[in-house]
């Protein structure tokens, strides 16, 4: 981890200056350093991308195939015409990588802290929020990634979007990447051993992902149980998938977005509380 | 730029080209904008309308009121009925002659083809044919006609001189519409129970290939061939598979289905705008008309109409 900003020696207004621009630069180096080091460890796990490759392409190819006359049929926005369930999910699946990964952080993070390299990182001189943003920004650019690897894969099996929807879809990820990543450092916060994972993907994920519009139109959801449909309504990821959704067809979903920035403000809120060694549940363990 | 704006206001906004959709259980026709790709109109008619077409100037519309057993003529600018045609009973189908004035009518509940005279407003013939008489064609010359039966399961050839049949030919169960293509050369009856389309040789009136549908994901006895239209080159095929939801296209050289594209519920018939480039199809159940990219092969839109949609007809608007 590279060293802070040396601390300007001669006072005055280019002193001032020239400590801001050697702290920036010290902020920079940190943020591609951590990235640099999600990229590696990325990299070095092909097991890790293809699993993230694989687990939507099956929900893709076999669940979506199985299910593709059974979702009935009904035009909603952003959609003009009909569409088969494949389509339908590609957006759902999408967020299901930015969730699964935002919580593999999650858990690398909780893996961090047991091996040591956390206690490192965080007696690095950046601010602490610093390198949790940093950390969020690493992920987060993997997830995409992976998103992008996995629409070339759709787009193969014919299953395509408009083609500057995958230009527009990029903030949306980035966004809802964020929040999702948010999620899993709030979580790492509160996790205190590795083999608690197991309770994250029961209690997180899977709610998370089947409470959502990623497999079912929320309409379809109002039929079976109103209070099936308000959970869903109100669950984030819901409308980190409809960001992506509407995104995917160069349209913005802004109460989709609204709620996504609220939600990645209070998650990105809770995770520095809890990552404060004054207050939060690091207190207790570092 | 001044000059050109001017130009624009005092022009006032330019009326786009139309698809004309009758709907079946509304008693109206939707009148929808190729531009906006919006309904701007929707006019009532007779009872049950199916059958829809214009005349060759597009000066007046000819529409099938089934319930109503009448063939009414309307003008298409003011939607006003200008009077009906004696059509016989339960006019379903029917097809403008080349010449504009014969117009050739299944009679669904009386088993004849029924040939009107639109100027003089007369029958001049009625022609037995088998039982459910629907799907309706005439040769580009203007020589043969042809009414499908949907009960007896054939296609019977009347020559347009005579007013008489001249050959009968069986096809697969229940055809429902008829095309001919490659400058009269050849004739296609859809059938909706078979399953397929039968392409027949004109001059021989000889089988000459059968065209079998398989939609991925969707039983067979869904998928149910009704209305179909040629490009403009006749080198492919449009074909509206009923229930299964999806638009057959067809190479018509080798009679190969090439592609499926998704519409909505139970799609019977369709129409394109002037350059063929988009294709607008009836889905009956979904009340609605998908419009299908033509060089793309892709549904773009679906529109809302009426209820239970069935016919479509082109209008230029210049």
């Amino acid at each position: 981890m590279p060293a802070g900003g040396q601390r300007g020696q001669a006072g005055g207004c280019r002193g001032a200056k020239g400590d801001t621009q050697a702290h920036a630069a010290a902020m920079i180096a940190s943020l591609l350093a951590i990235i640099a080091r999600e990229a590696l460890r990325f990299i070095h796990q092909r097991e890790r991308f293809l699993a993230a490759l694989v687990r939507p392409l099956v929900w893709l190819l076999v669940f979506a195939a199985g299910f593709r006359a059974a979702l009935g049929l009904s035009i909603i926005p952003p959609y003009q015409t009909y569409i088969t369930y494949e389509t339908y999910i590609v957006p759902g699946l999408c967020g299901m990588i930015l969730l699964f990964n935002g919580m593999q952080s999650s858990l690398s993070l909780v893996y961090d802290r047991e091996m040591g390299s956390m206690r490192l990182l965080l007696t690095s001189p950046q601010p602490r929020w610093w390198l949790l943003f940093s950390k969020l920004i690493g992920s987060t650019t993997i997830s995409i990634l992976q998103v992008y690897a996995f629409l070339a894969i759709a787009a193969l099996f014919g299953i395509d979007m408009p083609a500057w929807g995958y230009v527009t879809v990029l903030p949306a990820l980035l966004v809802a990447g964020l929040m999702l990543g948010a999620l899993g450092l709030l979580l790492s916060s509160f996790i205190k051993q590795l083999e608690n994972f197991a309770g994250v993907m029961n209690f997180v994920i899977f709610p998370m992902f089947f409470l959502s519009s990623a497999l079912y139109p929320l309409w379809k959801m109002a039929e079976s149980s109103e209070l099936l449909h308000d959970i869903c309504a109100a669950n984030p990821f819901t409308h980190a998938v409809e960001l992506i959704r509407f995104a995917l067809y160069t349209e913005l979903n802004l109460p989709a977005l609204g709620w996504t920035l609220l939600a990645t403000a209070i998650f990105t809120a809770a995770a520095l509380w809890g990552y404060d060694p004054a207050r939060g549940a690091m207190r207790r363990k570092t | 730029m001044r000059s050109i704006l001017a130009a624009l206001l005092i022009a006032g906004p330019v009326s786009a080209d139309e698809i004309w959709v009758t709907n079946e259980k509304d008693d109206t026709i939707s009148v929808i904008d190729i531009e906006t790709l919006e309904v701007t109109r929707t006019i009532d008619t007779g009872e049950r309308p199916r059958g829809i077409t214009f005349s060759q100037d597009h000066s007046v519309v000819y529409i099938c009121a089934s319930d109503s057993d009448a063939v009414q003529v309307m003008d298409p600018e003011t939607g006003e009925i200008l009077h009906d045609l004696p059509s016989g009973e339960d006019p379903e189908q029917f097809v403008l002659h080349p010449d504009d004035r014969r117009l050739y009518i299944a009679n669904e509940d009386d088993a004849i083809t029924t040939v009107v005279d639109t100027e003089t407003r007369r029958v001049i013939a009625q022609i037995d044919v088998g039982i459910e008489p629907e799907g309706m064609a005439v040769s580009p010359d203007g020589a043969i006609a042809i009414t499908t039966s949907e009960t007896t399961n054939m296609a019977h050839w009347i020559d347009t001189e005579t007013e008489e049949l001249f050959a009968n030919t069986l096809v697969d169960t229940r055809p429902r519409h008829a095309e001919f293509t490659k400058e009269g050369r050849e004739l296609w009856v859809s059938s909706e129970i078979g399953g397929t389309i039968t392409v027949f040789d004109v001059a021989t009136q000889a089988e000459t290939a059968k065209i079998s549908f398989e939609v991925q994901g969707i039983h067979p006895d869904r998928v149910q061939p009704v209305g179909f239209e040629f490009t403009q080159e006749e080198d492919i095929a449009f074909v509206a598979l009923g229930p299964s939801n999806h638009i057959a296209v067809v190479n018509a050289e080798t009679y190969e289905v090439e592609d499926y594209i998704l519409v909505g519920r139970r799609v019977w018939h369709m129409a394109f705008n002037e350059d063929k480039s988009l294709l607008f199809t009836t889905n009956g159940v979904s009340g609605d008309v998908t419009v299908i990219n033509v060089p793309n092969r892709e549904a773009i839109k679906s529109i809302k109409v009426g209820r239970f949609p069935w016919g479509a007809a082109f209008r230029p608007t210049d």
